[in-house]
């Protein structure tokens, strides 16, 4: 029989080796899922993991594309990350994604058709607020009256959701788009829109973030006081406390990172690559950011990595559905496979594994 | 605005059916938590309910087949988390999301070639002359099967978790796993038919949602539920009955809003659309406002793993 005995410490090895299985182990079962859908499953794996990249035909198109996909997820992820180690749960990184969006937009569309250099980054400015003040209510009312700020964030997903809806067909509506739902397209609008820097790499101002993002985080955690505190939140909350660091003040710092970043990374999307506000404009990059928190295992250098890795994950499944007819729910269900092999294999970072009966005490 | 169009009896009768598919989620979920164990993938096992019975339920023409597809899907899922937090340690909140993110997948995948198609009715218990009472056959008499069932759950569970042993023996474990551990109960046994038990409570509820409250089936049909449920079992302070008392209390705002938007309500419908939402959260202030008495009625091992050796 198998017993499982605790390591003292996690194991180094097995905290970096562990993605890497799960990625493994994913493509298994994903080949599997695919074998049952009826298709070929070495075919579907190698189109969406190898041919984004490397298959001539695609890979002009689609490398831009994986840092597109990327950025968002990869700045949304760094915020949560912070949290997640302190044992501050914001799940709800979706509803601030589409308030930044909002607030960024509706700054940029105030302005139309002016031209002035500072348009965008007010708007800046007005997405970060956006997804900042969205991310202050649960901290808010968690540090008040301690409710419970997994369950908060998360409602209030569908909350913006409808306020996004009411922008797109209200306040925000292109009076020239004879009556269709969505805003005029900012993508179209100079000074509010957010290019591609170098043409044809994929990179906008958002990735610029996120790549920011990342150093900042890395030198937060390693080098700051803040991140000291935020780790000791995490492992040792009744030290932490003794070392004087001040939970609510931790609570509103870390939903206050985390709601700031979804909501860049919400108003980079809808002034670059979506263009407008429109009612399908939350795309799910909040929660798949989850994913990537976890599969970067909270480190800043891992999460741009599991970035990249889950932007291909999008990129292949969009080939796929388009070559293989592969159904685009398909791609969810695979990322969210990954993150259960993910925590599985987690164990053999945290326990040692070993053969034979525990004996008794 | 005509107010005139609402009727009070038919205004209660459909609160009860709109409470139906929480209270179910909401009810698996309060013996989870009374075991100790914290599974936020409650969304995720009602979606694969809701696909798992509208499949079983078209295929087979029966709607009882549905709901046992139902509640069989969402244990399914549930044993996936059942396996990862038990057995392999995984940490519950995560294991939760990845559950409901998983599910979401799934569910739409399954689906793919379920949109659009009606699923076989489902009718309603024949009360006979009980129903043509005014008012009080309306709001009691005239329901489908499950509305009683799910009343049903709430009695049993209160009574079971009340007066049995097996109650005993789940409290227990959801408030000292050690202790449980060492007068002999088996701590991972008994969460891991828990765990299950909510799930098959939850993808029941997901079930009632695609094969009666809407029905139909469309991606994302739980829109929220799952969450809801969440919070009801918080603003009941894990008390079976107040779970039924929340439950009706969200489908009401949900009957009311839907009512106002039919009756041409000034407000816009995206903003009656989220007050359901907005709604909870202000009862999930209220309750955890309380300092001293909510935090008490949490199971005390709530969330936390159990591993026999430490």
């Amino acid at each position: 029989m198998l017993t499982l005995e605790r390591r003292p410490n996690p194991s180094r090895f097995w905290t970096a080796a562990t993605p890497v299985l799960a990625v493994a182990l994913t493509m298994i079962a994903g080949g599997i899922l695919f074998a049952l859908l009826g298709k070929n499953p070495v075919e579907a794996i190698r189109t969406i993991f190898w041919d984004p990249l490397f298959n001539p035909q695609f890979a002009a198109y689609s490398r831009p594309q994986l840092l597109v996909k990327a950025g968002p997820l990869i700045l949304i992820a760094i915020g949560l990350s912070l949290g997640f180690r302190a044992g501050i749960w914001n799940i709800g990184a979706e509803g601030q994604y589409m308030m930044g969006a909002i607030f960024g937009a509706a700054v940029g569309l105030a302005f139309y058709p002016m031209e002035a250099w500072f348009i965008l980054p007010l708007m800046v400015l007005a997405g970060a607020f956006g997804g900042w003040i969205w991310a202050m209510i649960p901290a808010i009312l968690r540090t008040k009256f301690r409710t419970n700020e997994i369950l908060v964030s998360l409602l209030l997903v569908y909350v913006a959701q409808s306020l996004l809806a009411s922008m797109a067909l209200g306040a925000l509506r292109n009076p020239e788009g004879g009556g269709f739902p969505g805003s005029r397209n900012l993508s179209q609008y100079p000074s509010a829109a957010n290019p591609e820097l170098i043409a044809g790499t994929g990179m906008h101002w958002g990735v610029v973030a996120a790549i920011l993002a990342v150093i900042a985080a890395y030198v937060l955690l390693q080098r700051h006081m803040l991140g000291f505190s935020i780790r000791l939140a995490g492992q040792a909350p009744r030290a932490a406390r003794f070392a004087g660091v001040r939970p609510n003040l931790l609570v509103l710092i870390c939903l206050g990172i985390s709601g700031g970043l979804a909501g860049l990374a919400g108003l980079f999307e809808v002034a670059g690559p979506a263009g407008q506000i429109s009612i399908d404009f939350g795309s799910g990059y909040g929660f798949t950011a989850i994913i990537v928190a976890f599969l970067g295992r909270l480190n800043p250098v891992g999460i741009l990595l599991a970035g990249l890795l889950m932007a291909l994950t999008y990129i292949g499944g969009e080939l796929a559905q388009f070559m293989l007819g592969l159904p685009s729910a398909a791609i969810q269900a695979f990322q969210g496979m990954l993150l259960f092999f993910l925590l599985a294999v987690d164990l053999l970072s945290n326990y040692r594994i070993r053969l034979g009966k525990r004996e008794v005490a | 605005m005509d107010l005139s169009a609402i009727n009070p009896a038919v205004l209660v009768a459909s609160l009860m059916v709109a409470a139906v598919p929480i209270m179910l989620a909401a009810i698996g979920e309060l013996v989870v938590e009374k075991a100790g164990v914290l599974n936020l993938g409650v969304e995720g096992m009602m979606i694969m309910g809701a696909i798992c019975g509208f499949v079983a339920a078209v295929e087979t023409g029966s709607p009882v087949l549905g709901f046992f597809g139902g509640a069989l899907g969402g244990a399914g899922l549930s044993l996936i988390f059942a396996l990862l937090t038990q057995i392999l340690m995984a940490n519950q909140v995560a294991t939760g999301l990845a559950l409901t993110l998983f599910g979401l997948g799934l569910s739409s995948l399954i689906g793919q070639g379920y949109v659009g198609i009606k699923p076989p009715a489902t009718g309603t218990v024949p009360f006979g002359p009980l129903a043509e009472i005014p008012i009080l056959g309306t709001i009691l008499f005239r329901h489908d099967p499950m509305v009683y069932l799910s009343v049903a759950v709430i009695a049993a569970v209160w009574w079971v978790l009340r007066y049995s042993r097996m109650g005993l023996v789940i409290r227990a474990v959801g408030e000292n796993h050690d202790a449980a551990h060492a007068l002999g109960y088996k701590v991972v046994r008994i969460r891991v038919l828990a765990i299950l038990f909510g799930g098959a409570m939850a993808g029941m509820g997901g079930a009632y949602i695609s094969l009666i409250r809407v029905p139909q089936w469309t991606d994302g049909i739980t829109a929220g539920a799952g969450w809801i449920a969440l919070a009801i079992v918080v603003f009941a302070s894990w008390k079976p009955w107040r779970v039924l008392l929340g439950a009706y209390l969200f489908g009401g705002i949900t009957v009311l809003q839907l009512n106002l938007q039919a009756a041409g309500a000034r407000i816009p419908v995206e903003y009656l659309s989220m007050s359901p939402y907005l709604i909870t959260i202000l009862v999930l202030v209220i309750m955890s406002r309380d300092r001293g008495k909510g935090a008490l009625a949490a199971p005390a091992a709530l969330g936390r793993n159990f591993h026999a050796s430490r």
